[in-house]
């Protein structure tokens, strides 16, 4: 009985230990990351390439997704405020939840999905091939070349995405409520614009998107960086950026909504 | 696939996400309405703010001409002091009338502005002298049914 004990405590300490090693190369990896963006940033056709890859494809699930959202948004928000008579305000519903809250995280959930474990996936894949080592051979250094245009097409890309998503979704709950519901089209926009302050929503929106944009990046590259070079290795990893940086995400939505929305109202 | 088409695509994408943003602040947000780039600042003493909050708008004739800037309790006074940043295109007499208002029923409260007729106008860091409080549905209540349970006694007596 006592052996089990100690086998029980061993076990929780080598799991922090374990973490705690990782979390230090991660962060020495981040830090090798910025310090060697330069050399990429110099050659940034290699940055658009990766947009194109992360940003331009990830639009159709984007739009798509925003479209619905807004939808539904549009068609809960009536079917409540109808009880109280106000259902003009549906405008400032869907416009301020798409903006402060569902714009950034949603299109930063899908971002992490689709976007995230791709750039996972082929990365750990180049290690597993032994090209990142093919690379260092040929004095190439993986993290300028590969990693560093990867991770900042990601932060760039993600406010572009968010920001599309929001608009996108703001038509799709004009689209449900105005021209299919017949709320008055004046009041719709009048009333969200008296509500939806540049400064304090849609500012404090983009900032949102910038901060998950380089959560999920960095996490997406990291985990591939850091896969087992094996098959296994590799599709764990690519699950562990999905639940890693979903999970991050929501956490760090919270923590910034709130520094942002306190004590305001 | 080609740089060029590539670039193309990143091109368009970046174009229609900063299309996405100008929407959001134009549209969506208040930015084509109401800018805050030229204004001044005005002051007000109330007795009672009742649920006037920063970023309220300041009307007059219905007209939204600023909002809420800040709002303090004034400790010698023993008021609410609340700070209002108006366009500069509008200017106020010095005697201009200033009271908390309420839209609709249940709608925000704001602060109405009626202008009065005096030659000087308000500059920047002015105090409106005249000011209205807030109506407080408690006290009208109150206020009501006092009125009421007086006029009762008086058909008695």
């Amino acid at each position: 009985m006592p052996r089990r004990i100690v086998l029980g405590i061993r076990g929780v300490g080598h799991r922090v230990i374990e973490s705690v090693w990782r979390l230090g190369r991660a962060s020495h990896f981040f830090m090798l990351m910025l310090l060697k963006s330069g050399i990429s940033m110099r050659r940034f056709h290699l940055i658009i390439r990766e947009i194109y890859f992360t940003g331009v494809l990830s639009l159709i699930i984007i739009v798509v997704s925003g479209l619905f959202v807004g939808m539904v948004l549009g068609l809960q928000g009536y079917e409540t405020l109808q009880k109280y008579g106000s259902e003009s305000a549906v405008g400032t519903l869907v416009a301020l939840s798409l903006v402060r809250e569902l714009g950034p995280v949603v299109a930063a959930l899908l971002f992490a999905s689709r976007a995230g474990s791709a750039i996972t996936a082929e990365i750990g894949l180049m290690k597993a091939t032994e090209q990142l080592a093919a690379m260092e051979m040929m004095a190439v250094d993986p993290i300028a070349r590969v990693v560093a245009p990867r991770f900042w097409a990601g932060v760039i890309s993600m406010p572009f995405l968010a920001a599309m998503f929001s608009a996108v979704g703001i038509f799709g709950g004009y689209l449900v409520t105005v021209v299919l519901i017949g709320v008055d089209e004046g009041s719709f926009w009048s009333q969200m614009q008296n509500a939806v302050d540049f400064r304090y929503d849609i500012v404090n929106g983009v900032i949102k998107t910038c901060v998950f944009g380089v959560a999920v990046t960095a996490i997406a590259v990291f985990e591939g960086y850091d896969a087992p070079p094996t098959a296994e290795g590799v599709s764990g990893a690519t699950t562990r950026t999905v639940v890693t940086s979903s999970l991050a995400i929501l956490g760090l939505d919270f923590v910034l909504t709130a520094f942002m929305f306190r004590g305001m109202s | 696939m080609q740089r060029t088409t590539m670039d193309l695509w990143v091109g368009l994408f970046v174009a229609a996400g900063i299309g996405a943003l100008l929407v959001l602040a134009l549209k969506v947000g208040n930015m084509g309405t109401y800018s805050a780039a030229q204004s001044y600042t005005l002051m007000g003493n109330f007795e009672n703010i009742g649920g006037l909050k920063p970023r309220a708008p300041v009307k007059s004739a219905g007209v939204v001409v600023g909002r809420v800037v800040d709002i303090q309790f004034s400790p010698e006074t023993f008021d609410a002091v609340v700070t209002m940043s108006i366009d500069s295109r509008y200017q106020f007499p010095k005697d201009t009338f200033a009271s908390i208002l309420t839209s609709g029923l249940l709608g925000e409260q704001y602060i109405g502005l009626a202008a009065g007729g005096d030659e000087v106008m308000l500059k920047s860091g002015d105090k409106i002298m005249k000011t209205n409080s807030a109506m407080v549905l408690e006290e009208m209540i109150g206020r009501f049914l006092f009125n009421k349970a007086s006029e009762n006694d008086g058909g008695k007596n």
